[in-house]
């Protein structure tokens, strides 16, 4: 085996631990909804987890923790749209029709 | 003509243009889908009661479509790794893997749907049933599109290895890209639309 094939070889173990540990951070996920937790608590721990599920396929099944700069700087634009999408709705909420109960977080 | 750059990588880049190609689609792809994020947590807000997912929809079947999903970003990712090891055998086997747990995540999805729409909880249903249906249909859609393109790299787009092996390893490697993005979006639509 030449030294270009173990390297992936190695890539292959990185990808099955990666697996295992997608596969126990879905069961917290699903584990922790059954606790029946406040809304802004479980939000909050949905989403770290969801975050931390999605870094890990992005980091190693998409290789970004190994990816030309250029690729970088093309997500970094995309992240920053991406979190001004998120707070669109905050600014609508801070305009809501007074005596409603409407608008207000959850 | 000949495409330019599918093997060696452009100069300015630093990369193949199928590669950088498939990734400034996806950035785009993450702005689709973070509008209806958006409209979601929009919808939620403004609502004055909104139900839990779980009370709604099938927690165990999601669960199982969630752990398929992830399954067939594994065996994606294989299928470019044994081309990377000169395999084209265990390729065809992994690549068959992802396209059919492509197709149990849909025949799953189906079910799902069918006994919603029985119940007469269709989009029209309340805005929680109209954005579920939208997110997870336009993500179905996805899904779809992966099988379509998996399955031609797995039939007679598979004859390129014969003659370059190294453009078809390429054309893996992007193909995967986009189905590991796919998997990303359930990713967040599981939490978001079944646990919350």
């Amino acid at each position: 085996m030449d030294a270009h094939a173990h390297d992936i070889q190695s890539h292959v173990k990185t990808y099955y631990m990666i697996f295992g540990a997608l596969m126990v951070l879905t069961c917290i996920t699903v584990g922790v909804s059954y606790l029946h937790l406040s809304v802004p608590l479980a939000i909050t721990v949905a989403l770290i987890v969801a975050t931390l599920k999605g870094s890990l396929v992005a980091l190693f099944f998409m290789h970004l923790s190994n990816e030309r700069k250029l690729i970088y700087y093309v997500l970094t634009l995309t992240v920053v749209f991406f979190v001004f999408m998120m707070f669109v709705p905050l600014f609508t909420n801070s305009d809501k029709i007074p005596g409603t109960a409407v608008g207000t977080l959850w | 003509m000949e495409i330019p750059y599918t093997v060696e990588v452009r100069p300015d880049t630093g990369l193949s243009n199928g590669k950088f190609g498939v990734w400034l689609f996806l950035a785009s792809e993450v702005m689709l889908f973070a509008a209806l994020f958006s409209s979601y947590i929009l919808l939620r807000v403004g609502s004055v009661e909104w139900p839990h997912g779980y009370e709604e929809l099938s927690v165990p079947l999601a669960f199982f479509n969630t752990v398929v999903l992830i399954s067939s970003s594994v065996t994606m990712v294989m299928a470019w790794a044994s081309l990377k090891m000169n395999d084209f055998g265990k390729f065809k086997m992994h690549l068959g893997l992802t396209i059919l747990l492509a197709l149990t995540f849909l025949v799953v999805k189906f079910f799902e749907y069918e006994h919603h729409l029985a119940a007469g909880e269709g989009p029209s249903h309340n805005t929680f049933y109209a954005i579920y249906f939208t997110m997870t249909g336009l993500h179905g859609l996805h899904i779809l599109g992966g099988v379509i393109v998996n399955s031609y790299l797995w039939g007679p787009g598979a004859k390129m290895w014969q003659t370059q092996k190294e453009r078809f390893t390429n054309r893996i490697e992007i193909a995967g890209l986009y189905w590991h993005f796919v998997d990303l979006v359930w990713i967040f639509l599981f939490p978001v639309l079944y646990l919350l």
